[in-house]
């Protein structure tokens, strides 16, 4: 399918200054940091929860741990889709019970995803307290969500696509709008 | 990568593409089963039926858990307590079962093909978990994530079955997926067990255990079958320990890191020797251990996704 690209909303700096803005948000917001634990949702999410947990470590010399989920197991639409979706590694190597959870997305739209990232993470133990951390929030929610920390207000339409680029897996830092051409 | 068969039937029909998704898929798996909450929700609402015309503990059990950590329901179904003995044919007692909605049945049976023939006129996904002397799928999977985990790789390991291979399923879905990942595969055991056929599916063949074990990465043990022999098909469980048995000695001709396999359940003192099946380099229990999340996987790929029309 080929993409139209309508617009480039973010490139490194801004994604920088803005990580560096929601660890300000989230220091101020837990008191007691050493509580607390990030879960990155793959893919993005583990790279996005990683710089914050440097951020936190630059800023208040304490080591937060990052966990690795994935939410495959958990989707709402198993056997709607045309094929399985492949199934990634979950890696979390500490509890997460009473725990205040920092869950890391790239891009929040639907709802979905955080819905099944959070009935994940209630089966592997009960959090003190979940907080969700999002690059962009793109709106069209289809579930009663809402992200704690959000790095850009995304107003899109349903039939655009927002690409969130990282420089650990695509080289670069970018947040691109793009749009299914109508060509074939 | 996806994986595109409706039935698992045997590895024949596999590509190596389709065994590496199910080895990967599996990879996933394992955690799982360590959790404390052993289940995650995917196949919830499936319908399973294991249904085993042949007793089983290991392969019957390692389904029913696969099945459950995935929130499907399954239930089990084996001859001694069913209409067959009441002598229903195999396709009535099956189509009884499909009425009843079922998404997958896992068929044990002691006829070769008959989990082919079932697929032939079943809505439902079909597994074989065993079919007469033909092929084992599940277990060379799991058999083959195990090595996988021990050695990284299958490429040109030298991987020696020993015992009644003639009769067993396990050996030959394991010289098929073997050979298609590109493992050395010899076949070792009486000649009565091992016609000189099996050439054809790209194995070596000796009936000289000390010479074929020189250099082996892998050494799978398989299970005199008392109960499928035929009388006089060889002279004494002695003789056969004496000439085939993996005891120590022998076992030190293999490659220092080599591993021990057997698909279970084992005769201790008859092809492997008691201690040797408790070593270190023993490794039965991983695969039983392996076995769930290989199944977990497989369930996963075969009843994931809208319900699709290829017929293998």
């Amino acid at each position: 399918m080929n993409e139209k690209i309508k617009a480039r909303v973010m490139d490194s700096r801004k994604i920088k200054r803005v990580l560096e803005r929601i660890t300000t948000e989230i220091i101020e917001r837990n008191r007691d940091l050493k509580n607390l634990v990030i879960i990155g949702i793959r893919t993005r999410g583990i790279y996005i929860g990683k710089r914050i947990s440097k951020l936190i470590k630059n800023a208040e010399n304490i080591d937060i741990p990052v966990g690795v989920l994935d939410i495959t197991l958990y989707r709402d639409d198993f056997s709607e889709l045309e094929a399985q979706h492949m199934v990634k590694k979950t890696e979390i190597d500490f509890s997460v019970t009473d725990k205040d959870v920092l869950l890391v997305d790239d891009v929040l739209f639907t709802g979905r995803t955080i819905r099944a990232a959070m009935d994940s993470l209630i089966d592997l133990g009960r959090p003190k307290t979940i907080q969700l951390l999002v690059l962009i929030d793109r709106g069209h929610r289809e579930l009663p969500i809402k992200a704690d920390y959000v790095g850009k207000y995304l107003p899109t339409s349903r039939r655009e696509i927002v690409h969130v680029k990282l420089k650990e897996i695509d080289n670069k830092d970018e947040v691109l709008i793009t749009e299914p051409s109508s060509l074939e | 990568m996806s994986f595109k068969h409706k039935h698992l039937l045997g590895i024949q029909a596999l590509s190596a593409s389709d065994i590496l998704t199910i080895l990967e898929t599996a990879e996933s798996f394992l955690e799982i089963s360590a959790r404390e909450v052993k289940k995650v929700p995917t196949l919830r609402g499936k319908t399973i039926v294991n249904l085993f015309f042949e007793p089983s503990t290991r392969t019957r059990s390692s389904f029913e858990l696969a099945a459950k950590r995935l929130s499907a329901d399954i239930i089990n179904f084996s001859n001694q307590t069913s209409s067959v003995s009441k002598g229903e044919s195999l396709k009535d007692t099956v189509l009884s079962l499909e009425a009843m909605n079922t998404d997958a049945i896992i068929v044990r049976h002691s006829y070769a093909g008959a989990p082919h023939f079932i697929s032939t006129f079943c809505r439902s996904h079909i597994i074989n978990a065993g079919d007469g002397a033909h092929e084992h799928p599940t277990q060379a999977l799991l058999d083959a994530f195990t090595i996988k985990q021990e050695k990284a790789k299958f490429k040109n390991l030298k991987v020696v079955i020993v015992g009644d291979i003639l009769h067993s399923r396990v050996a030959r879905s394991n010289i098929f997926l073997l050979s298609k990942m590109g493992a050395k595969v010899v076949c070792v055991g009486p000649p009565a067990f091992l016609p000189i056929e099996f050439q054809q599916f790209g194995t070596q063949i000796d009936y000289n255990l000390d010479r074929a074990i020189e250099g082996a990465d892998v050494i799978m043990t398989l299970r005199i079958q008392l109960e499928r022999q035929q009388k006089n098909s060889f002279p004494s469980i002695r003789e056969y320990r004496n000439i085939y048995g993996l005891t120590e000695e022998r076992f030190r001709k293999a490659k220092k890191d080599a591993i021990i396999m057997h698909p279970g359940p084992i005769n201790r003192g008859v092809e492997i020797s008691s201690d040797l099946a408790d070593s270190l380099q023993s490794i039965i229990l991983k695969q039983v251990e392996n076995g769930v999340a290989v199944r977990m996987a497989i369930l996963y790929l075969l009843l994931g996704g809208k319900d699709r029309e290829t017929s293998d």
